[in-house]
Protein backbone atom coordinates (compact mmCIF):
# COMPACT_ATOMS: atom_id res chain seq x y z
CA UNK A 1 0.00 0.00 0.00
CA UNK A 2 1.12 3.89 -0.72
CA UNK A 3 1.66 5.63 2.40
CA UNK A 4 0.30 8.50 0.99
CA UNK A 5 -1.94 9.66 -2.58
CA UNK A 6 -2.24 12.24 -4.30
CA UNK A 7 -5.13 13.42 -6.65
CA UNK A 8 -5.31 16.25 -8.27
CA UNK A 9 -7.92 18.63 -9.61
CA UNK A 10 -7.50 19.67 -13.25
CA UNK A 11 -10.91 20.92 -14.00
CA UNK A 12 -13.91 22.26 -12.00
CA UNK A 13 -16.09 22.59 -15.10
CA UNK A 14 -16.39 22.37 -18.72
CA UNK A 15 -14.91 25.65 -20.26
CA UNK A 16 -11.78 25.63 -17.20
CA UNK A 17 -8.53 26.74 -17.78
CA UNK A 18 -6.96 24.20 -20.10
CA UNK A 19 -4.10 24.48 -19.42
CA UNK A 20 -4.59 23.79 -15.70
CA UNK A 21 -4.37 19.74 -16.08
CA UNK A 22 -1.31 19.96 -18.14
CA UNK A 23 0.06 22.10 -15.12
CA UNK A 24 -0.86 19.58 -12.29
CA UNK A 25 1.00 16.67 -14.64
CA UNK A 26 4.09 18.68 -15.42
CA UNK A 27 4.04 20.65 -12.12
CA UNK A 28 5.47 18.31 -9.62
CA UNK A 29 4.61 14.47 -8.39
CA UNK A 30 0.52 13.17 -8.84
CA UNK A 31 -0.24 10.13 -8.55
CA UNK A 32 -4.39 10.59 -9.73
CA UNK A 33 -5.73 13.30 -12.21
CA UNK A 34 -9.32 14.33 -11.74
CA UNK A 35 -11.35 16.39 -14.07
CA UNK A 36 -15.21 17.34 -13.52
CA UNK A 37 -16.88 18.21 -16.81
CA UNK A 38 -20.18 18.56 -16.46
CA UNK A 39 -22.70 20.54 -14.59
CA UNK A 40 -26.46 20.01 -14.70
CA UNK A 41 -27.56 22.08 -18.53
CA UNK A 42 -24.52 20.58 -19.91
CA UNK A 43 -26.01 16.64 -20.31
CA UNK A 44 -28.93 18.67 -21.62
CA UNK A 45 -26.38 20.53 -24.53
CA UNK A 46 -24.60 17.43 -25.01
CA UNK A 47 -28.04 15.54 -25.67
CA UNK A 48 -28.67 18.24 -28.38
CA UNK A 49 -25.13 17.90 -30.04
CA UNK A 50 -25.38 13.71 -30.66
CA UNK A 51 -29.24 14.68 -32.13
CA UNK A 52 -27.33 16.58 -34.38
CA UNK A 53 -24.01 14.28 -35.06
CA UNK A 54 -24.60 10.68 -33.55
CA UNK A 55 -20.62 10.84 -33.07
CA UNK A 56 -20.66 14.11 -30.97
CA UNK A 57 -22.71 14.36 -26.95
CA UNK A 58 -18.97 14.47 -24.67
CA UNK A 59 -16.75 17.04 -23.88
CA UNK A 60 -14.38 17.23 -26.80
CA UNK A 61 -11.96 18.92 -24.48
CA UNK A 62 -10.82 15.62 -23.05
CA UNK A 63 -9.56 14.24 -26.03
CA UNK A 64 -7.65 17.55 -26.84
CA UNK A 65 -6.36 17.25 -23.55
CA UNK A 66 -4.91 13.76 -23.55
CA UNK A 67 -3.35 14.14 -26.69
CA UNK A 68 -1.08 16.75 -25.03
CA UNK A 69 -0.57 14.65 -21.40
CA UNK A 70 -1.09 10.89 -22.26
CA UNK A 71 2.11 10.01 -22.90
CA UNK A 72 3.88 11.63 -19.65
CA UNK A 73 0.73 10.02 -17.68
CA UNK A 74 1.85 6.79 -19.56
CA UNK A 75 5.09 7.58 -18.22
CA UNK A 76 4.73 8.75 -14.78
CA UNK A 77 1.57 5.83 -14.51
CA UNK A 78 -0.63 9.19 -13.61
CA UNK A 79 -4.30 7.75 -13.71
CA UNK A 80 -7.34 10.29 -14.98
CA UNK A 81 -10.82 9.99 -13.92
CA UNK A 82 -13.48 11.78 -16.08
CA UNK A 83 -17.20 12.28 -16.21
CA UNK A 84 -16.31 13.75 -19.77
CA UNK A 85 -18.28 11.02 -21.75
CA UNK A 86 -21.59 13.18 -21.07
CA UNK A 87 -24.25 11.32 -23.30
CA UNK A 88 -21.92 9.41 -25.56
CA UNK A 89 -19.61 7.82 -23.28
CA UNK A 90 -18.66 5.13 -25.66
CA UNK A 91 -18.22 7.64 -28.49
CA UNK A 92 -15.42 9.63 -26.05
CA UNK A 93 -13.77 6.41 -25.44
CA UNK A 94 -13.49 5.31 -28.97
CA UNK A 95 -11.89 8.83 -29.71
CA UNK A 96 -9.48 8.33 -26.82
CA UNK A 97 -8.26 4.93 -28.16
CA UNK A 98 -7.81 6.82 -31.17
CA UNK A 99 -5.13 9.22 -29.46
CA UNK A 100 -3.60 6.54 -27.75
CA UNK A 101 -3.08 4.70 -30.97
CA UNK A 102 -1.97 7.92 -33.32
CA UNK A 103 0.75 8.63 -30.24
CA UNK A 104 1.97 5.09 -30.77
CA UNK A 105 0.74 3.90 -27.41
CA UNK A 106 -0.92 0.79 -28.53
CA UNK A 107 -1.09 -1.86 -25.78
CA UNK A 108 -0.01 0.13 -22.83
CA UNK A 109 -3.44 1.90 -22.26
CA UNK A 110 -6.02 0.52 -20.87
CA UNK A 111 -9.31 2.62 -20.88
CA UNK A 112 -12.38 2.02 -18.34
CA UNK A 113 -15.65 2.95 -19.41
CA UNK A 114 -18.35 3.35 -17.58
CA UNK A 115 -22.12 3.38 -18.36
CA UNK A 116 -25.43 2.75 -17.06
CA UNK A 117 -26.22 6.55 -15.46
CA UNK A 118 -28.37 7.38 -19.11
CA UNK A 119 -32.04 6.86 -18.75
CA UNK A 120 -33.43 8.46 -21.46
CA UNK A 121 -34.56 5.73 -23.28
CA UNK A 122 -35.75 3.27 -20.51
CA UNK A 123 -38.14 6.49 -18.57
CA UNK A 124 -41.21 4.60 -20.52
CA UNK A 125 -40.23 1.43 -19.20
CA UNK A 126 -40.29 2.88 -15.63
CA UNK A 127 -43.61 4.87 -16.23
CA UNK A 128 -45.07 1.44 -17.30
CA UNK A 129 -44.04 -0.06 -14.33
CA UNK A 130 -45.78 2.42 -12.13
CA UNK A 131 -41.85 3.51 -11.02
CA UNK A 132 -42.80 6.38 -9.11
CA UNK A 133 -40.56 9.33 -10.84
CA UNK A 134 -41.26 12.80 -8.76
CA UNK A 135 -39.81 15.81 -9.02
CA UNK A 136 -38.02 16.18 -4.79
CA UNK A 137 -38.98 19.83 -5.38
CA UNK A 138 -42.24 20.19 -6.28
CA UNK A 139 -43.48 16.60 -6.01
CA UNK A 140 -45.21 16.69 -9.79
CA UNK A 141 -45.31 13.55 -11.54
CA UNK A 142 -42.38 13.08 -14.58
CA UNK A 143 -45.53 12.01 -16.68
CA UNK A 144 -46.02 15.93 -16.83
CA UNK A 145 -43.12 16.88 -18.89
CA UNK A 146 -42.27 13.30 -20.19
CA UNK A 147 -42.94 14.46 -23.71
CA UNK A 148 -40.19 17.55 -23.23
CA UNK A 149 -37.43 15.20 -21.81
CA UNK A 150 -34.45 16.04 -23.45
CA UNK A 151 -31.82 13.87 -21.09
CA UNK A 152 -31.85 11.87 -18.01
CA UNK A 153 -29.04 10.76 -16.00
CA UNK A 154 -28.57 9.21 -12.82
CA UNK A 155 -25.66 10.26 -10.66
CA UNK A 156 -23.31 7.65 -9.91
CA UNK A 157 -21.09 6.99 -6.85
CA UNK A 158 -17.74 5.97 -7.17
CA UNK A 159 -17.88 2.04 -6.96
CA UNK A 160 -17.95 2.06 -10.63
CA UNK A 161 -14.78 3.94 -10.78
CA UNK A 162 -13.54 1.77 -8.15
CA UNK A 163 -14.11 -1.58 -10.29
CA UNK A 164 -12.13 0.09 -13.54
CA UNK A 165 -8.87 0.98 -11.36
CA UNK A 166 -8.78 -2.42 -9.84
CA UNK A 167 -9.18 -3.64 -13.85
CA UNK A 168 -6.23 -1.82 -14.35
CA UNK A 169 -7.92 1.23 -16.29
CA UNK A 170 -5.20 4.04 -17.19
CA UNK A 171 -8.12 6.62 -18.11
CA UNK A 172 -11.14 6.04 -16.59
CA UNK A 173 -14.43 7.88 -18.82
CA UNK A 174 -17.87 7.96 -17.53
CA UNK A 175 -20.54 10.00 -18.17
CA UNK A 176 -22.82 11.68 -14.88
CA UNK A 177 -20.20 10.46 -12.36
CA UNK A 178 -20.53 12.64 -8.99
CA UNK A 179 -17.57 15.26 -8.48
CA UNK A 180 -16.71 14.04 -5.53
CA UNK A 181 -16.72 9.82 -7.01
CA UNK A 182 -13.25 11.10 -8.88
CA UNK A 183 -11.46 11.79 -5.89
CA UNK A 184 -12.84 9.34 -3.94
CA UNK A 185 -12.68 6.44 -5.98
CA UNK A 186 -8.46 6.45 -5.95
CA UNK A 187 -8.56 6.34 -1.89
CA UNK A 188 -11.22 3.60 -2.22
CA UNK A 189 -8.38 1.53 -4.22
CA UNK A 190 -5.32 2.44 -3.34
CA UNK A 191 -5.85 2.54 0.53
CA UNK A 192 -8.26 -0.55 0.40
CA UNK A 193 -10.88 1.29 2.46
CA UNK A 194 -14.41 -0.40 2.58
CA UNK A 195 -17.50 0.81 1.29
CA UNK A 196 -18.95 0.25 4.32
CA UNK A 197 -16.33 2.11 6.67
CA UNK A 198 -18.85 5.59 6.21
CA UNK A 199 -15.99 7.55 8.03
CA UNK A 200 -13.27 6.51 5.13
CA UNK A 201 -16.14 7.18 2.58
CA UNK A 202 -17.40 10.53 3.88
CA UNK A 203 -13.42 11.21 4.20
CA UNK A 204 -12.72 11.40 0.58
CA UNK A 205 -15.96 12.85 -0.42
CA UNK A 206 -15.41 15.58 1.45
CA UNK A 207 -11.41 15.94 -0.31
CA UNK A 208 -14.00 15.57 -3.43
CA UNK A 209 -15.95 18.42 -2.60
CA UNK A 210 -13.09 20.25 -1.95
CA UNK A 211 -11.22 20.06 -4.90
CA UNK A 212 -14.27 19.50 -7.50
CA UNK A 213 -14.68 23.47 -8.41
CA UNK A 214 -10.57 23.51 -9.42
CA UNK A 215 -8.98 26.85 -8.45
CA UNK A 216 -12.10 27.68 -6.14
CA UNK A 217 -9.95 26.43 -3.34
CA UNK A 218 -6.79 27.45 -4.00
CA UNK A 219 -7.60 31.29 -3.93
CA UNK A 220 -9.39 31.79 -7.26
CA UNK A 221 -13.30 33.43 -6.24
CA UNK A 222 -11.97 33.91 -2.56
CA UNK A 223 -13.08 36.75 -0.53
CA UNK A 224 -10.64 36.49 2.31
CA UNK A 225 -8.20 38.89 1.91
CA UNK A 226 -8.00 38.62 -1.95
CA UNK A 227 -6.14 41.68 -2.02
CA UNK A 228 -2.85 39.62 -1.01
CA UNK A 229 -3.52 36.99 -2.84
CA UNK A 230 -0.34 35.94 -5.14
CA UNK A 231 -0.37 35.67 -8.62
CA UNK A 232 -3.57 34.33 -9.45
CA UNK A 233 -2.53 34.45 -13.06
CA UNK A 234 -0.75 31.39 -12.09
CA UNK A 235 -2.41 30.00 -10.29
CA UNK A 236 -1.82 26.28 -8.53
CA UNK A 237 -5.22 23.92 -8.54
CA UNK A 238 -5.48 22.29 -5.41
CA UNK A 239 -4.40 18.85 -4.82
CA UNK A 240 -5.63 16.28 -2.04
CA UNK A 241 -2.93 14.21 -0.21
CA UNK A 242 -4.19 11.84 1.50
CA UNK A 243 -3.09 8.66 3.90
CA UNK A 244 -4.34 5.64 5.18
CA UNK A 245 -5.69 6.69 8.10
CA UNK A 246 -8.23 8.94 6.50
CA UNK A 247 -6.39 12.04 7.50
CA UNK A 248 -5.60 14.32 4.51
CA UNK A 249 -3.79 17.80 3.04
CA UNK A 250 -5.18 20.02 0.66
CA UNK A 251 -2.15 21.70 -1.38
CA UNK A 252 -0.83 22.40 -4.48
CA UNK A 253 2.02 22.83 -6.61
CA UNK A 254 5.21 24.33 -5.13
CA UNK A 255 5.65 27.71 -7.55
CA UNK A 256 2.53 27.87 -8.66
CA UNK A 257 0.06 30.93 -7.61
CA UNK A 258 -2.83 31.30 -5.91
CA UNK A 259 -3.31 30.39 -1.94
CA UNK A 260 -4.34 27.39 0.04
CA UNK A 261 -5.40 28.05 3.75
CA UNK A 262 -7.65 27.05 6.42
CA UNK A 263 -10.08 30.53 4.76
CA UNK A 264 -10.10 29.49 1.06
CA UNK A 265 -11.03 25.58 1.83
CA UNK A 266 -13.59 26.95 4.25
CA UNK A 267 -15.09 29.42 1.60
CA UNK A 268 -15.09 25.74 -0.64
CA UNK A 269 -16.49 23.65 2.01
CA UNK A 270 -19.19 25.84 2.10
CA UNK A 271 -19.83 25.87 -1.58
CA UNK A 272 -23.29 24.83 -2.68
CA UNK A 273 -24.21 23.76 0.52
CA UNK A 274 -27.25 22.11 1.65
CA UNK A 275 -28.01 21.11 5.30
CA UNK A 276 -24.28 20.54 5.89
CA UNK A 277 -25.18 17.38 8.48
CA UNK A 278 -26.40 15.71 5.26
CA UNK A 279 -24.26 15.49 2.58
CA UNK A 280 -25.86 12.61 0.16
CA UNK A 281 -24.11 11.40 -2.55
CA UNK A 282 -24.57 7.55 -3.88
CA UNK A 283 -21.64 6.55 -1.93
CA UNK A 284 -22.36 8.02 2.06
CA UNK A 285 -24.19 10.63 3.78
CA UNK A 286 -21.52 12.79 5.27
CA UNK A 287 -21.36 15.10 8.14
CA UNK A 288 -19.38 18.38 7.19
CA UNK A 289 -20.22 19.66 11.27
CA UNK A 290 -17.43 17.25 11.82
CA UNK A 291 -14.73 18.53 9.60
CA UNK A 292 -11.17 19.66 11.46
CA UNK A 293 -9.47 21.54 9.54
CA UNK A 294 -5.62 23.17 10.89
CA UNK A 295 -2.74 24.94 8.85
CA UNK A 296 0.35 22.42 8.21
CA UNK A 297 2.56 24.95 6.72
CA UNK A 298 2.65 26.98 3.70
CA UNK A 299 -0.39 26.19 1.01
CA UNK A 300 -1.11 23.11 3.14
CA UNK A 301 -4.07 22.53 5.71
CA UNK A 302 -4.25 19.60 7.12
CA UNK A 303 -8.47 17.76 7.32
CA UNK A 304 -9.36 15.33 9.80
CA UNK A 305 -11.84 13.96 11.95
CA UNK A 306 -14.80 13.38 9.27
CA UNK A 307 -17.92 11.26 9.70
CA UNK A 308 -20.40 9.48 7.64
CA UNK A 309 -23.23 7.43 7.78
CA UNK A 310 -24.77 5.17 5.82
CA UNK A 311 -25.68 6.08 1.68
CA UNK A 312 -29.71 5.59 0.82
CA UNK A 313 -31.24 3.25 -0.78
CA UNK A 314 -31.71 5.84 -4.04
CA UNK A 315 -30.13 7.49 -6.74
CA UNK A 316 -30.70 10.93 -7.34
CA UNK A 317 -31.68 11.76 -10.87
CA UNK A 318 -31.19 14.70 -13.10
CA UNK A 319 -33.62 14.87 -15.66
CA UNK A 320 -33.49 18.39 -18.36
CA UNK A 321 -36.66 18.89 -20.28
CA UNK A 322 -37.63 22.15 -22.37
CA UNK A 323 -39.41 24.75 -20.97
CA UNK A 324 -39.72 27.62 -23.62
CA UNK A 325 -37.39 30.47 -24.93
CA UNK A 326 -35.07 33.45 -23.81
CA UNK A 327 -33.29 36.23 -24.76
CA UNK A 328 -31.36 38.64 -22.80
CA UNK A 329 -30.21 42.09 -24.79
CA UNK A 330 -28.50 45.14 -23.15
CA UNK A 331 -27.46 49.02 -23.85
CA UNK A 332 -25.81 51.30 -22.28
CA UNK A 333 -27.07 54.86 -21.25
CA UNK A 334 -24.03 57.22 -20.16
CA UNK A 335 -23.97 60.72 -18.03
CA UNK A 336 -25.60 62.57 -17.18
CA UNK A 337 -28.61 60.73 -15.93
CA UNK A 338 -27.81 57.58 -16.60
CA UNK A 339 -30.11 55.99 -15.12
CA UNK A 340 -32.84 57.80 -15.32
CA UNK A 341 -32.12 57.38 -19.29
CA UNK A 342 -32.02 53.50 -19.15
CA UNK A 343 -35.20 53.60 -16.42
CA UNK A 344 -36.97 55.52 -19.51
CA UNK A 345 -35.75 53.13 -22.05
CA UNK A 346 -36.96 50.25 -20.01
CA UNK A 347 -40.44 51.90 -19.88
CA UNK A 348 -40.76 52.52 -23.57
CA UNK A 349 -39.53 48.86 -24.72
CA UNK A 350 -42.17 47.45 -22.11
CA UNK A 351 -44.88 49.56 -23.99
CA UNK A 352 -44.09 49.01 -27.45
CA UNK A 353 -43.67 45.06 -26.30
CA UNK A 354 -47.10 45.24 -24.95
CA UNK A 355 -48.76 47.20 -27.98
CA UNK A 356 -47.41 44.25 -30.58
CA UNK A 357 -49.24 42.00 -28.44
CA UNK A 358 -46.30 39.41 -27.30
CA UNK A 359 -46.42 36.72 -24.77
CA UNK A 360 -44.27 36.37 -22.07
CA UNK A 361 -43.92 34.76 -19.24
CA UNK A 362 -41.53 36.59 -17.26
CA UNK A 363 -40.01 40.02 -18.29
CA UNK A 364 -36.79 41.30 -16.56
CA UNK A 365 -34.73 44.61 -16.46
CA UNK A 366 -31.44 45.17 -14.67
CA UNK A 367 -30.04 48.08 -14.13
CA UNK A 368 -26.26 47.27 -14.55
CA UNK A 369 -24.39 49.39 -12.51
CA UNK A 370 -27.08 50.18 -9.61
CA UNK A 371 -28.90 46.97 -8.88
CA UNK A 372 -28.09 44.00 -11.14
CA UNK A 373 -26.51 42.11 -8.66
CA UNK A 374 -27.85 43.51 -4.91
CA UNK A 375 -31.19 45.11 -5.98
CA UNK A 376 -32.37 47.45 -3.46
CA UNK A 377 -29.71 46.80 -1.01
CA UNK A 378 -27.07 48.57 -3.27
CA UNK A 379 -29.42 51.92 -2.22
CA UNK A 380 -29.49 54.85 -4.64
CA UNK A 381 -27.13 55.05 -6.91
CA UNK A 382 -24.91 58.43 -7.26
CA UNK A 383 -26.84 61.44 -9.12
CA UNK A 384 -23.35 61.27 -11.16
CA UNK A 385 -23.15 57.94 -12.20
CA UNK A 386 -20.94 57.46 -15.38
CA UNK A 387 -22.84 55.44 -17.04
CA UNK A 388 -25.44 52.35 -16.70
CA UNK A 389 -26.32 49.42 -18.43
CA UNK A 390 -30.32 48.17 -18.91
CA UNK A 391 -30.25 44.79 -19.45
CA UNK A 392 -33.51 43.42 -20.46
CA UNK A 393 -34.49 39.86 -20.70
CA UNK A 394 -37.63 38.33 -21.83
CA UNK A 395 -39.22 34.39 -21.17
CA UNK A 396 -42.38 32.48 -22.82
CA UNK A 397 -43.65 29.39 -24.45
CA UNK A 398 -43.64 31.63 -27.64
CA UNK A 399 -40.56 31.06 -29.53
CA UNK A 400 -41.92 33.89 -32.53
CA UNK A 401 -42.35 36.24 -29.61
CA UNK A 402 -39.07 35.93 -27.76
CA UNK A 403 -37.43 36.09 -31.56
CA UNK A 404 -39.65 39.35 -32.29
CA UNK A 405 -38.50 40.86 -28.99
CA UNK A 406 -34.45 40.66 -30.13
CA UNK A 407 -35.76 42.81 -33.49
CA UNK A 408 -36.98 45.60 -30.68
CA UNK A 409 -33.69 46.79 -29.04
CA UNK A 410 -31.77 47.99 -31.21
CA UNK A 411 -34.43 50.37 -32.73
CA UNK A 412 -34.51 52.36 -29.27
CA UNK A 413 -30.59 53.87 -30.30
CA UNK A 414 -32.53 56.33 -32.62
CA UNK A 415 -36.11 55.80 -30.95
CA UNK A 416 -35.20 56.45 -27.35
CA UNK A 417 -33.41 58.66 -24.89
CA UNK A 418 -29.72 59.81 -26.05
CA UNK A 419 -26.35 58.61 -25.44
CA UNK A 420 -26.99 55.30 -26.16
CA UNK A 421 -24.28 52.89 -27.21
CA UNK A 422 -22.94 48.97 -26.44
CA UNK A 423 -24.92 47.44 -29.49
CA UNK A 424 -21.87 45.98 -31.34
CA UNK A 425 -22.83 42.33 -30.34
CA UNK A 426 -26.22 42.41 -32.77
CA UNK A 427 -29.32 41.22 -31.81
CA UNK A 428 -29.91 38.94 -28.47
CA UNK A 429 -29.93 35.05 -28.99
CA UNK A 430 -32.66 33.27 -28.39
CA UNK A 431 -31.76 30.54 -26.43
CA UNK A 432 -34.16 27.21 -25.44
CA UNK A 433 -34.32 26.64 -21.82
CA UNK A 434 -33.68 24.00 -20.07
CA UNK A 435 -35.53 23.36 -16.68
CA UNK A 436 -33.92 20.29 -14.38
CA UNK A 437 -36.57 18.10 -12.80
CA UNK A 438 -34.13 16.56 -9.81
CA UNK A 439 -35.68 12.90 -8.81
CA UNK A 440 -35.34 9.96 -7.03
CA UNK A 441 -35.02 6.20 -7.97
CA UNK A 442 -34.49 3.24 -6.28
CA UNK A 443 -30.72 2.02 -6.87
CA UNK A 444 -31.89 -1.82 -7.64
CA UNK A 445 -33.15 -0.34 -11.06
CA UNK A 446 -29.97 0.60 -12.16
CA UNK A 447 -27.11 -1.21 -13.51
CA UNK A 448 -23.86 -0.10 -14.06
CA UNK A 449 -21.53 -1.12 -16.79
CA UNK A 450 -17.79 -0.84 -16.57
CA UNK A 451 -15.62 -2.32 -19.41
CA UNK A 452 -12.18 -2.04 -20.56
CA UNK A 453 -11.10 -0.94 -23.59
CA UNK A 454 -7.35 -1.52 -24.85
CA UNK A 455 -6.01 0.82 -26.82
CA UNK B 1 -23.30 50.59 18.01
CA UNK B 2 -24.29 49.03 14.65
CA UNK B 3 -21.58 47.46 12.84
CA UNK B 4 -21.22 45.59 8.80
CA UNK B 5 -21.22 41.90 8.85
CA UNK B 6 -18.50 42.59 6.13
CA UNK B 7 -15.97 43.62 9.16
CA UNK B 8 -16.88 39.84 10.87
CA UNK B 9 -17.08 37.30 8.20
CA UNK B 10 -16.10 36.15 4.61
CA UNK B 11 -18.63 34.15 2.53
CA UNK B 12 -19.21 32.34 -0.51
CA UNK B 13 -22.52 31.70 -2.22
CA UNK B 14 -23.71 29.25 -5.40
CA UNK B 15 -26.90 27.38 -6.02
CA UNK B 16 -28.90 24.78 -6.04
CA UNK B 17 -32.02 25.30 -8.39
CA UNK B 18 -34.36 28.16 -7.55
CA UNK B 19 -32.47 28.20 -3.76
CA UNK B 20 -28.74 30.44 -3.02
CA UNK B 21 -27.11 28.95 -0.03
CA UNK B 22 -24.21 31.19 1.25
CA UNK B 23 -21.86 30.49 3.58
CA UNK B 24 -21.04 32.87 6.15
CA UNK B 25 -17.73 32.38 8.04
CA UNK B 26 -16.33 34.41 11.13
CA UNK B 27 -13.30 36.18 10.47
CA UNK B 28 -11.77 35.42 13.56
CA UNK B 29 -13.19 32.53 16.13
CA UNK B 30 -14.13 34.74 18.90
CA UNK B 31 -16.48 36.48 16.58
CA UNK B 32 -18.62 33.36 15.48
CA UNK B 33 -20.78 33.54 19.40
CA UNK B 34 -22.31 37.16 17.81
CA UNK B 35 -22.95 35.76 14.27
CA UNK B 36 -25.15 32.67 15.92
CA UNK B 37 -26.67 35.62 18.03
CA UNK B 38 -26.99 38.44 15.52
CA UNK B 39 -27.51 36.92 12.42
CA UNK B 40 -30.53 34.64 12.26
CA UNK B 41 -32.44 33.31 9.40
CA UNK B 42 -35.45 35.32 10.44
CA UNK B 43 -32.62 38.92 10.50
CA UNK B 44 -31.38 37.40 6.76
CA UNK B 45 -34.78 37.08 5.57
CA UNK B 46 -35.77 40.81 6.57
CA UNK B 47 -32.21 41.80 5.01
CA UNK B 48 -33.04 40.77 1.46
CA UNK B 49 -36.61 41.72 1.81
CA UNK B 50 -38.19 40.90 -1.42
CA UNK B 51 -35.05 39.29 -3.16
CA UNK B 52 -35.82 36.31 -1.43
CA UNK B 53 -39.26 35.02 -2.48
CA UNK B 54 -39.29 31.90 -0.15
CA UNK B 55 -38.08 30.84 3.36
CA UNK B 56 -34.85 31.17 4.68
CA UNK B 57 -33.10 28.48 6.58
CA UNK B 58 -30.11 28.45 8.79
CA UNK B 59 -27.28 25.54 9.45
CA UNK B 60 -24.73 25.84 12.36
CA UNK B 61 -21.00 24.87 11.79
CA UNK B 62 -18.79 25.74 14.97
CA UNK B 63 -16.44 23.74 13.60
CA UNK B 64 -15.73 25.81 10.87
CA UNK B 65 -17.27 28.95 12.66
CA UNK B 66 -19.40 28.97 10.02
CA UNK B 67 -23.11 29.26 9.33
CA UNK B 68 -24.79 28.71 6.52
CA UNK B 69 -28.20 29.91 4.61
CA UNK B 70 -30.81 28.75 2.19
CA UNK B 71 -32.24 31.19 0.52
CA UNK B 72 -35.50 29.38 -1.13
CA UNK B 73 -36.82 30.75 -4.29
CA UNK B 74 -34.57 33.96 -5.35
CA UNK B 75 -32.88 32.83 -8.41
CA UNK B 76 -35.74 33.82 -10.33
CA UNK B 77 -36.79 30.43 -11.40
CA UNK B 78 -32.84 29.27 -11.27
CA UNK B 79 -30.54 27.48 -13.62
CA UNK B 80 -31.39 28.07 -17.19
CA UNK B 81 -35.10 29.44 -16.31
CA UNK B 82 -33.64 32.43 -14.57
CA UNK B 83 -33.25 35.61 -16.86
CA UNK B 84 -31.23 37.77 -13.83
CA UNK B 85 -27.47 38.31 -14.24
CA UNK B 86 -26.81 36.43 -11.55
CA UNK B 87 -28.70 33.28 -11.93
CA UNK B 88 -26.38 31.50 -10.18
CA UNK B 89 -26.46 33.42 -6.69
CA UNK B 90 -22.29 34.00 -6.90
CA UNK B 91 -22.95 37.38 -5.31
CA UNK B 92 -25.68 36.81 -2.62
CA UNK B 93 -22.93 35.92 -0.33
CA UNK B 94 -21.62 39.75 -0.49
CA UNK B 95 -25.15 41.24 -0.74
CA UNK B 96 -25.29 39.63 2.83
CA UNK B 97 -22.49 40.36 4.43
CA UNK B 98 -24.11 43.82 3.57
CA UNK B 99 -26.42 43.34 6.53
CA UNK B 100 -25.29 45.58 9.77
CA UNK B 101 -26.08 44.35 13.13
CA UNK B 102 -26.30 45.65 16.53
CA UNK B 103 -23.79 45.45 19.42
CA UNK B 104 -23.67 47.08 22.46
CA UNK B 105 -20.07 49.12 23.03
CA UNK B 106 -18.51 46.70 25.75
CA UNK B 107 -18.63 43.71 23.47
CA UNK B 108 -17.41 45.05 20.15
CA UNK B 109 -14.44 46.65 22.68
CA UNK B 110 -13.64 43.53 23.87
CA UNK B 111 -13.78 42.20 20.41
CA UNK B 112 -11.43 44.59 18.91
CA UNK B 113 -14.13 45.93 16.64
Amino acid sequence: MKEKVRVASGQGFWGDLLTAPVEQVRGGQIDYLMLDYLAEVTMSIMQKQKQRRPEAGYARDFVSLLQEILPECVEKDIKVLSNAGGVNVEGCAKAIKTVAQELGLSGKVKIGVITGDDILLRLDEFLEKSVEIKNMDTGESLSLIRDKVQSANVYLGAKPLVEALGKGAQIIVGGRLTDTGLTLAPLMHEFNWSFEDWDKVATGTIAGHIIECGAQASGGNCQYDWQNIPDLANVGFPIVEAYPNGDFVITKHEGTGGRVNVQSVKEQLLYEMGDPREYITPDVVADFTTIHLKDDGENRVKVSGIKGKPNTEFYKVSIAYSAGWKAVGTLVYSYPDAFEKAKMADLILRSRLDKLGLQFDVILAEFVGVNATHGHLAGEPPKDIPEVQLRFGVRGQSKEDVERFTKELAPLILTGPPSVTGFAGGRPKVEEIMAYFPALIPKDLIETRVEILDA
Amino acid sequence: MKIELLKLAHARSGDKGDTANVGVIALKDEFYPLLVREVTAEKVKEHFGAIVKGKVERFELPNLGALNFLLHESLGGGGTLSLMTDAQGKTFSTALLRMKIEIPETEASELGL
